[in-house]
């Protein structure tokens, strides 16, 4: 390792030393501060992103590491998500404060917890390697494990963490097979000389066996059907902000792992394992916008509903083009900023632990907080796809992946099942302005406001003016894309 | 800088709503600020209409073009150029949006605010799909009509509101969904094709421009156009709304406060068939022969039941939804003929459908304003009461029925002219329509206004006020023009007429005996 290679891996270092900082803090006489955390937290974050920043244009002079055979890289796609995760963390951060203070556990092991979970989060999004990129999805993995209990005493929260821990170590473990598996028949862990030795091979059982076990792991990672029945239960059991963070960015961190591995590494098989995942991907779009009009609680329906969008980003993994990659980037941005924006929103309403959820507590919102129930209905726009929110932008990204690909009938499943989806998104709506009578309590405090606010912006700007966006996203995953040999000049 | 008068058309409601949203607080200037807001777009439409040149020919028939790149990555243009059948239905728009926030006046009795901004919202969505000439944009404006009107029915409408606004949100959206793949299948044959399916592409590059469509139109092979086609057929066959797909209308319009009813009828119904005039056509001239033979069918199917079911109705707003039913029929039979006449009939019935229905809906309301009941068994005898109010509901139902010297007279007489062209049977089924027609409309007036005074709660019912007589005068002012002398709108849509059949059926103009029938 050299004075430069180091250079690649700062903001990692940045971050998990300041986590421990955090994690030591109340040890050194700071307990009672719980106030600073948060603050300590966001510096922490802004440090972290600048670093990113700094460190990329560094990386940029740099040759990129000597043929990628490290496990480590910072192009373009790794930074994207880098800064998204970071954006998405801060905003989660500003989620839990109040909620925090009124439930008297530790903020600054929450947070502790949460800058690991970004830690690993962001090795993720730089991993080439798939024992680096398994290293970073566990420390992630255990991190949200004990966020999703948090609430110790609390029997729902302990009930969730139980669950997904469980199935978590589970899916982590057949994940682990399957990269043994890959591991035995092409000699590498690394993406790119997997590539190079698949290209060789015609058929081998083993590797089919192995490429599925790793699909299937990265499905549950991103809750798509049928390993998606962790799903509603944690969601609604873990602490509101912790299932913003679940539905958000981490479920961002396994899109972006799952798109590497099958883009970088698996392109050449790609006719054995797109069938496989389109039959997965149309099967989530289809449970979870069907299941979810029947929820409830609204983060139930906000569970069932991240499933159908784990179906929506599988079509632009399992497409395999150009449109699919940039659309996997675009939808992934769209749908956390549009997500975290709801989630704001829902803890606007929260009076005490776990109030806010039902359907029937939006009733009347829009008299209450007029200017949150119409970014409300942005943000519920933006999931559905209708335009001129950012989310039309990024479904269709991913539809005319799936068109371009020859898969017109997923096409069609996606485009009803979004219209579908409407259906449900509106049952808020109805609650908020459609239902008279009731009034809703709010409790809008000036984090919450922040983060949806920053949600509207971002969810208006890219529906209207979104080529800054695409742009952004065509550069971002060009390193990749050349990799997978999806380039036009590539001959596609 | 040129900042296009289309765009001035378009955004300023839009600009008005976002006037109102800040500034305005007392109901009675919000409803004086938005009748303004209208009045200046209606206006504005009418510059539009002074500086339009009905002659120019080729693609230049689409005028007052504004383009500017949107985003260049995907070859999305902001695109904005209207013809003459544009035109003829922006100027629709802008009025009947006047005579609908002028007509909410008493009918709107709370949020008053949203309400009006709302309207102005969805005007500014119609205008800007009329306007579109790239079709990302008109996707992106077709789509931004719909939430405004989901609104408008769902929060100012009748008993089962909720039910009527979330069918005709979910109807429309998945037609329109199904739209966007037609859309993104055109757009890969246009650049790079679409591999898996073998199918080459032009190479042409990226872009969503409508009128490079047209120009490759008879590329397309023919297989992929029918795939295209039924996309398409699904986003506006729903809208139009064509029989077996309008069960989401008489839900909408009989929930729809007053003004929902005028604009959902005038304007956003004939979203389907100027879709089908803009796009299905001239994009897609072998499909549109081969998915004729089904297409006339079910117009036909439209046209009688449509009718059949409209003479059976015990509710005065149901009746005049379901007659509706039957006079998209024909003007999709009309448009379906895909010779000049037809086609012209069928645009000009669009205009008169809206005026018609959308004076009669106005009708229907402000009995409702007074008497709160829309039942037929109700009344009986009102002439002698509302003399004014019978008179002028009178002439709508006439021009409805396509009396002469009334503007539904053109449009049916050119209609059956070009479908008489291609099938005498098919005018034949048409004919049938109007006569059914003619006995619905006939029937509802007998049973309202003729006959005993015998319910004592319509004894003292007011006639008309002065803003409704206002109205009314305005819209029969408009039927008698268009019945009388119809010229200025033949002379506006004649180019476009003809641009289109040159795309759809190229040897029309050359085949010699078909033109000696075509009474020009």
């Amino acid at each position: 390792m050299t004075a430069s290679d180091i250079v690649f891996l700062l903001p990692e270092i940045i971050l998990s030393i300041g986590a421990s900082l955090l994690l030591i803090a109340p040890v050194i006489g700071w307990r009672s501060r719980e106030r600073a955390a948060k603050w300590a937290m966001l510096i922490l974050l802004a440090i972290t992103a600048l670093a990113v920043i700094i460190c990329s244009n560094v990386v940029e002079g740099l040759p990129q590491t000597p043929n990628y055979s490290a496990m480590f890289a910072l192009d373009g796609f790794a930074i994207f998500f880098k800064l998204l995760f970071i954006a998405a963390i801060a905003m989660i951060a500003l989620l839990s404060d109040d909620f925090l203070r009124e439930s008297r556990y530790s903020a600054w092991e929450y947070y502790s917890l949460l800058a690991f979970a970004l830690t690993g989060m962001m090795f993720m999004a730089s991993g080439v390697h798939l024992a680096s990129i398994y290293i970073g999805l566990e420390l992630m993995s255990l991190s949200s494990y004990i966020l999703a209990g948090f609430f110790k005493n609390e029997e729902k929260s302990t009930e969730a963490a139980m669950k997904y821990f469980v199935l978590g170590t589970v899916s982590s473990g057949i994940l682990l097979y399957g990269i043994s598996l890959i591991y035995g028949v092409t000699g590498s862990l690394n993406l790119l000389t997997i590539s190079k030795a698949m290209s060789t091979i015609i058929t081998n059982d083993a590797l089919m066996f192995g490429i599925m076990l790793l699909g299937a792991g990265l499905c549950f990672k991103i809750a798509a059907v049928p390993f998606h029945v962790w799903t509603p239960d944690v969601y609604e059991g873990a602490p509101t902000p912790i299932a913003a963070f679940l539905s958000t960015a981490s479920k961002g961190a396994a899109v972006a792992i799952f798109a590497r591995i099958f883009y970088v590494g698996l392109h050449d098989f790609q006719l054995d394992w797109s069938n496989i995942l389109a039959t997965i991907s149309a099967l989530s779009m289809i449970l979870g916008n069907l299941a979810a009009i029947t929820q409830d609680n609204v983060k139930r329906m906000l569970a069932y509903s991240s499933i159908g969008h784990a179906g929506y980003v599988l079509l632009g993994i399992l497409s395999l083009n150009v449109m699919g990659l940039r659309g996997v980037l675009i939808y992934t941005l769209v749908y956390v900023f549009a997500n975290l924006g709801i989630w704001a929103t829902v803890l606007m309403l929260r009076r005490h632990a776990y109030a806010g959820e039902r359907v029937d507590d939006f009733e009347g919102l829009h008299k209450r907080a007029p200017f949150w129930s119409f970014a409300m209905v942005i943000f519920l726009l933006s999931l559905g796809g209708i335009p001129p929110t950012a989310g039309f932008i990024g479904k269709y990204f991913l539809f005319a992946a799936a068109v371009q690909a020859g898969f017109g009938w997923l096409a069609i499943i996606a485009v009803l099942m979004s219209a579908v989806s409407m259906f449900f998104y509106f049952r808020i709506v109805v609650a908020m302005y459609l239902r008279e009578g009731r009034e809703a309590e709010v409790a809008i405090t000036p984090a919450l406001k922040w983060v949806a606010g920053v949600s509207l912006a971002v969810t208006l700007l890219f529906g209207i003016a979104p080529a800054p966006l695409i742009d952004q996203a065509t550069r971002s995953s060009n390193w990749v894309a050349t990799r997978a040999e999806i380039l036009p000049h590539a001959g596609r | 800088m040129d900042i296009g008068i289309l765009n001035v058309v378009t955004y300023l409601p839009l600009l008005g709503a976002a006037f109102i949203l800040f500034f305005f607080s007392d109901p009675k200037k919000i409803r004086y600020a938005a009748t303004v807001v209208a009045a200046i777009d209606f206006l504005a439409s009418l510059v539009l209409w002074k500086n339009f040149d009905p002659n120019a020919g080729g693609e230049a028939i689409f005028q007052f073009r504004w383009t500017r790149d949107w985003i260049p990555s995907l070859g999305v243009k902001y695109d904005f150029g209207i013809d003459g059948i544009a035109l003829l239905l922006i100027l629709l728009t802008t009025f009947m949006g006047l005579i609908a926030i002028w007509s909410s006046f008493t009918a709107i009795d709370h949020r008053q605010k949203e309400y009006y901004v709302l309207l102005l919202l969805l005007q500014t969505g119609m205008i800007g799909t009329f306007c579109a000439l790239d079709f990302f944009l008109f996707y992106v404006f077709w789509e931004v009509m719909l939430v405004p009107m989901y609104f408008i029915i769902g929060i100012w409408g009748g008993p089962r509101k909720l039910y009527a606004a979330i069918k005709f949100f979910l109807y429309t959206l998945a037609g329109s969904v199904l739209m966007l793949l037609s859309i993104l299948a055109l757009y890969f044959f246009n650049d790079g094709g679409i591999p898996f399916l073998h199918i080459s592409g032009l190479g042409n590059g990226n872009t969503f421009s409508m009128l490079q469509y047209h120009n490759i139109g008879h590329l397309i092979p023919v297989s992929l156009q029918m795939w295209i086609f039924a996309g398409f057929f699904f986003g506006f066959a729903i809208k139009v709304p064509m029989f077996p797909f309008h069960t989401w209308l008489p839900d909408a319009h009989t929930e729809a406060p007053t003004a929902g009813s005028i604009i959902l009828a005038a304007v956003l119904l004939k979203m389907g068939t100027y879709g089908f005039v803009r796009v299905a056509l001239p994009m897609l001239p072998e499909a549109t022969k081969k998915w004729l033979p089904f297409i006339i069918g079910l117009s036909i199917v439209g046209i009688i039941y449509g009718a059949l079911v409209t003479l059976v109705q015990k509710d005065m707003k149901k009746l005049i939804a379901y007659s509706s039913v039957s006079h998209l029929g024909f003007v999709m039979l009309g448009m379906f003929a895909l010779n000049p006449m037809g086609l012209k009939g069928s645009v000009i019935q669009m205009i008169n459908h809206g005026i018609s229905t959308g004076a009669l809906f106005l009708l229907v309301g402000i009995i409702y304003e007074r008497r709160h009941s829309r039942m037929i068994s109700d009344y009986g005898g009102l002439a002698k009461q509302m003399p004014m109010y019978a008179t002028l509901f009178l002439i709508a139902a006439l021009s409805s029925m396509g009396l002469p010297a009334l503007n539904g007279f053109i449009g049916e007489f050119t209609i059956l002219i070009g479908a008489a062209n291609r099938n005498i049977w098919w005018a034949v089924f048409a004919a049938i329509g109007i006569v059914l027609g003619a006995a619905y409309l006939l029937w509802l007036y007998q049973r309202v206004f003729w006959g005993p005074l015998d319910n004592p709660a319509n004894k003292n019912v007011r006639d008309l006020n002065r803003r409704e007589l206002g109205l009314l005068v305005a819209l029969v002012a408009v039927m008698v023009w268009i019945g009388i002398y119809p010229k200025p709108i033949f002379d506006m849509i004649d180019k476009p007429v003809e641009y289109i059949v040159q795309k759809v059926d190229p040897g029309y103009f050359n085949a010699p005996a078909m033109h000696m029938a075509e009474s020009k």
